[in-house]
């Protein structure tokens, strides 16, 4: 088995990803965008990054390249797919997730660690915790903030697609808990199915457990499950 | 065949938060100009040959809807002229 850790121009956590999976005992490889997902690909990671300098809206370049059609289908398949960061927002411009993510409330880019409040704990991205669980995982974005329409909202909510929401260290959602301003305090929510998830928080940078903090290893440890 | 010049309008639906032009409209603030709100939106001009304006209108609508405009957060305006340049 290996993910695949989609390489676009402007990835910049690409390698983070692989050896963080690694750590885990996960096979990952960087994979170039115009390679194509290789035949053996059982799980796809989008990367952390500026791909293509966050041109017209972050991740609105990425979305359109040919290798996303693949992802698309992979996913269709049920091949885990999990987007961070910059991930996130090409896997929500491309139409794998719903919403949007932009600037953030702050007009700032912000690069702090965050509490986040397991919402589901049903999938295979949280089957290690219970609902409600506090975790704490770094974020480092400028346009992380999740908007979606009212009517697109209550459907996230009634059919459980919201995986991860901002909270205080005691898994209050409060607005100071909220480093970006998003809808609801979202941080990550689910695809069509639970095989699919993105969220803004780094996953992959709260692993390694010499650069602090490990709580991102259950989250990929969904590719395994 | 013409040549037209397509003008998308790309804007925030109305209710979404727009934090950078709530920093540009502080910005003027501190200079000393007053005003009660600023919005922003982003333009875009193509030039495309097209039988008439209304296919013209067609294909850059489409382009707006899958690439230029995020239809969760946007709206968005297409105008269309006979192109400056055009014979």
């Amino acid at each position: 088995m290996t993910v695949a850790v989609i390489q676009f121009g402007g990835s910049n956590c690409d390698r983070d990803a692989v050896r963080a999976l690694a750590y885990l005992g996960i096979d990952a490889e960087r994979v170039w965008h115009e390679d194509g997902l290789p035949s053996d690909t059982t799980g796809i990671m989008l990367p952390g990054g500026f791909s293509y300098g966050d041109y017209l809206r972050a991740g609105a370049m990425a979305a359109r390249s040919p290798i996303m059609d693949e992802v698309r289908a992979a996913a269709e398949e049920g091949t885990p797919v999990l987007g961070v960061c910059n991930g996130a927002q090409v896997g929500s411009e491309s139409g794998l997730t719903g919403g949007a993510f932009t600037t953030n409330k702050s007009a700032r880019f912000q690069c702090e660690h965050v509490h986040l409040r397991v919402e589901n704990a049903e999938t295979p991205w949280t089957q290690e915790f219970e609902e409600g669980d506090v975790i704490e995982i770094p974020i480092a974005h400028g346009e992380g903030r999740f908007e979606i329409t009212d009517e697109r909202y209550d459907e996230l909510e009634s059919n459980d697609q919201i995986l991860f929401r901002y909270c205080d260290e005691d898994g209050n959602l409060t607005d100071d808990a909220n480093p970006n301003g998003s809808t609801g305090n979202v941080a990550g929510i689910l695809g069509k199915t639970d095989s699919v998830a993105v969220l803004m928080p780094h996953p992959e940078r709260s692993t390694l457990p010499d650069i602090g903090g490990t709580d991102g290893q259950d989250i990929l440890a969904g590719f395994q499950a | 065949m013409s040549t037209y010049t397509a003008t998308v309008t790309v804007r925030l639906k109305h209710g979404v938060l727009d934090p950078e032009a709530e920093t540009t409209k502080g910005a003027l603030q501190r200079l000393g100009f007053e005003l009660s709100a600023l919005r922003a939106a982003d333009v875009y001009e193509l030039d495309l040959d097209a039988e008439n304006a209304e296919a013209a209108a067609e294909r850059v609508d489409e382009m707006a809807e899958r690439l230029l405009a995020n239809p969760t957060i946007h709206d968005y305006e297409v105008e269309i002229a006979e192109a400056a340049n055009a014979k």
